[in-house]
């Protein structure tokens, strides 16, 4: 049924004859010997199989230049998740790693996270570092309530390779270890630094003498003219309904400002229902849709069909995070020159213009039962320093959390280049929300609730009460009382 | 050598024949089952080694769930739609082309072209779900790309600005999904049928054409009381397959592992899928999972005692 990491036992067979003879024994002993070799090993495997003695990594001394006491000659294991970053990165990472560290490293990129990593994590033989990451990542809130996360604190004190006088915590951007908190601990870093908001085409904007809008009316401005010239408004990626919560969430935080955003992650009772930021920002969402300036058919579209149909010219704008370039590189027309915009202000705003939702994500990790630990916290430093932070930003397109992380020399391209632009302005008025990864049930009732919206089936005030009932049903578990942000 | 010794003999050897696969068996197919029972009980993340037990709490929730139901509710639509659209088509169409046909000197045989329906018929089958879920993507896609609004957009039906979300459709999708089922299904009865009609001995059909039967009666009074075993094996598959449903709805509909828009095409699967790998409610799934087995093997029960008739040796 649907246990797949049920299999394996010990006792098969245990006599299918009725009296078998001294002989028969013999024989079906033998044959018993064929098969339970073989279920066994399967057996250590097993979900239940439980607490398997770990095999004592070698451990070297701990200097200031070793600081988790990394052994030569021992053995890392890496799994990165191969999306549209690729797993070059991680290669060229490895290979550095082994000729520092003259250890000999595994590597295995692939998309499907949960299907190889669930069995190892439990049966207790997970690899050392995990990039857990992609639509089949394993849950981190469900990792971490089950123990199964080192705690990074240690690496976040360690010297920087780059300057061992400081601590490797002090040379990230802000706001990067509060991402990777679970339950109070630090337990994943996440690596890909990523800014969310709307997107466009330079091109077309030039061509139809549009302005990129600053508010929310004179966004519903250009997404009238563009319905004028027979383009789409707004594009979302409607089979994917966590595209649109970027476009509500970030207006509920600009607008209320970041206590509105922490009512939301502390799950306050008042988070949604009863906050007039939330509801101006659900009501002004609607209005796209009650006047028609979606681009048709977007709601069942998934992203590549939707973020493609934008790169043709047939929609002005479209929600996404920094990736966005990266995932459409080959879809792009060269002279589209793809564009970001901070998500237009509501009257009122408590935050500017300039302010946006930018985080961290691609969350590294390290599994508590590693058999090679400090090869794998190590792994994470290294990481962190400007050398590897440069291999991420060529071969992957991205921005790393590493302050100042990349060469001068690597030039970006043009969405990439806008976003890092955004971010200058915003300087230190950036947020995120926390509680897609703290609550992944609450995250996906609040995503169908904003299908039904955008599908104009439900009213913005039934979004609000059932966004609200979902925050509610959240706050019940008794591990929400670990996860609180001030 | 005595009468019970040999009987004892050969049970051993026959025994040893079926170790190895009742071995496997037991270990690949039995075992999970009873380990799904244990961790029902239990608070399970699926991600440690480490739970409580939790006695009938999952059990308990699962009563009080309403997008359980809600998929229970479309699993049992499905399980009345599945095999009888699938059947019906079936059946109609190996008759059309096996023993349709009128002409020739008393002989009996299909329409024209029958061999080469056949073969068209069977095409689908050869594709694997995935390959479906993306054909069907493109037929049902939401914007004026897909096929069924490209047509129904140029013969002026639809407007270009409101497309049919077909798959976002509440009242839709269930049936979306259900002809795409279909669809992949009768080619394969077909050739069930087909063959176990050729097994019919011919002079039957004469015996009825020189009593002046007409198609209709010769098909229900010939043809379907002959072929009622191979309708009942149909049903308990198709109806097995209509308890399961999970690669398409959770590759064609939205929602973590599909079930969307807003669980109106969920089915248990995914329903178990979701709560098994993305809440780290395992145990509760597994709570599901034996729910499930209890319903596929009623129902395997029932349709096998339902459909049971005196059989018919030709």
């Amino acid at each position: 049924m649907g246990s797949t990491s049920a299999h394996g036992e010990t006792g098969t067979g245990t006599g299918s004859g009725a009296g078998p003879g001294r002989r028969d024994l013999i024989k079906r002993s033998a044959a018993l010997g064929l098969i339970s070799v073989p279920t066994m090993s399967f057996l250590t495997a097993c979900a239940s199989g439980g607490d398997a003695p770990k095999a004592a990594g070698a451990k070297a001394a701990v200097t200031k230049e070793n600081p988790f006491g990394l052994a030569k000659g021992t053995k890392l294991d890496v799994v990165v998740f191969k999306g549209g970053f690729g797993d070059d990165y991680a290669k060229a990472w490895e290979a550095a790693f082994d000729k520092k560290w003259g250890t000999s490293s595994t590597h295995l990129g692939t998309p499907e996270i949960t299907g190889k990593l669930q069995t190892r994590f439990n049966g207790g033989n997970p690899p050392d570092v995990v990039d857990n990451s992609g639509a089949q990542r394993i849950k981190l809130d469900v990792l971490a309530k089950s123990n199964q996360l080192a705690d990074l604190t240690p690496v976040l004190d360690a010297p920087s390779l780059d300057a061992p006088d400081k601590k490797v915590r002090d040379l990230l951007i802000p706001g990067t270890v509060e991402q990777g908190m679970q339950g109070g601990k630090c337990v994943s870093l996440n690596y890909v630094y990523t800014v969310f908001g709307f997107w466009y085409s330079g091109k077309l904007f030039k061509e139809k003498g549009w302005t990129p809008p600053k508010t929310w009316d004179e966004f519903l401005d250009v997404c009238t003219k563009a319905k004028e010239a027979g383009i789409g408004g707004l594009a979302h990626q409607g089979k994917f309904p966590y595209y649109i919560n970027v476009v509500i969430m970030d207006l509920i935080a600009k607008k209320g400002g970041l206590e509105a955003m922490k009512a939301i992650d502390n799950l306050e009772p008042n988070a949604f229902e009863g906050s007039a930021a939330a509801l101006a920002a659900v009501e002004a969402l609607y209005e796209v849709v009650e006047k028609g300036l979606l681009m048709p058919g977007t709601n069942g579209l998934t992203h590549t069909e939707s973020q493609t149909a934008w790169n043709q010219y047939k929609a002005a704008f479209i929600p996404s995070g920094s990736w966005l370039e990266n995932e459409q590189i080959k879809q792009t027309p060269d002279d589209f020159d793809m564009r970001f915009l901070p998500m237009p202000l509501l009257p009122d705003s408590a935050l500017p213009f300039e302010a946006i939702r930018a985080g961290a994500g691609e969350p590294f990790i390290v599994p508590e039962q590693a058999a090679n630990k400090p090869g794998g916290l190590e792994f994470i430093r290294s990481m962190l320093s400007r050398e590897w932070s440069t291999i991420f930003a060529q071969q992957a397109n991205s921005l790393t959390v590493v302050k100042d992380g990349v060469d001068p020399g690597v030039k970006l391209r043009p969405g990439t280049q806008s976003a890092v632009a955004a971010l200058k302005q915003a300087g230190t008025n950036t947020f995120n929300y926390l509680y897609p990864d703290w609550y992944s049930e609450m995250d996906s009732s609040i995503q169908d609730a904003s299908n039904e919206l955008m599908a104009k089936r439900i009213q913005p005030k039934e979004w609000i009460k059932r966004a609200q009932a979902a925050v509610n049903k959240a706050a019940q578990d008794p591990n929400a009382k670990n996860n609180r942000r001030s | 050598m005595s009468h019970v010794a040999q009987g004892r003999g050969r049970g051993g050897f026959i025994a040893g024949f079926l170790f190895a696969p009742l071995a496997l068996y037991l270990t690949f197919v039995i075992w999970p089952y009873v380990q799904t029972f244990g961790y029902s009980f239990t608070n399970w993340s699926g991600q440690s080694p480490t739970f409580d037990f939790v006695g009938l709490d999952n059990y308990a929730a699962l009563m009080k769930d309403e997008v359980f139901r809600g998929a229970l509710w479309h699993n049992l639509l499905l399980l009345v739609f599945v095999p009888t659209v699938t059947i019906l088509l079936a059946l109609f169409f190996a008759f059309m082309v096996n023993a349709g046909g009128r002409g020739g000197a008393g002989g009996v045989q299909g329409v024209r072209g029958s061999a080469f329906y056949k073969i068209v018929y069977f095409f689908p089958q050869v594709l694997s779900l995935a390959i479906l879920a993306v054909l069907f993507g493109a037929v049902y896609r939401s914007d004026g790309g897909g096929l069924l609004n490209g047509i129904l957009t140029r013969a002026g039906l639809v407007d270009p600005q409101k497309p049919v979300e077909w798959l976002n459709e509440p009242k839709f999708v269930l049936w979306c999904l259900l002809l795409v089922v279909v669809w992949h299904g009768v080619g394969f009865y077909l050739v069930l049928f087909s063959a176990a009609m050729q097994s019919i001995p011919k002079d039957i059909y004469e015996a009825a054409l020189l009593d002046g039967a007409g198609r209709a009666q010769t098909f229900f009074k010939v043809t379907l009381p002959l072929l009622w075993d191979s309708v009942q094996t149909s049903a308990v598959y198709l109806g097995i397959a209509a308890m399961d449903m999970f690669v398409l709805v959770s590759t064609m509909t939205s929602g973590q592992f599909g079930g969307g828009p807003d669980h109106h095409s969920e089915v248990m699967a995914t329903v178990l899928m979701r709560n098994f790998l993305y809440f780290g409610k395992s145990g509760y799934a597994c709570a599901m999972g034996v729910v499930m087995l209890a319903l596929t093997m009623i129902l395997s029960l029932v349709t096998l005692r339902a459909t049971r008739r005196e059989r018919i040796e030709f």
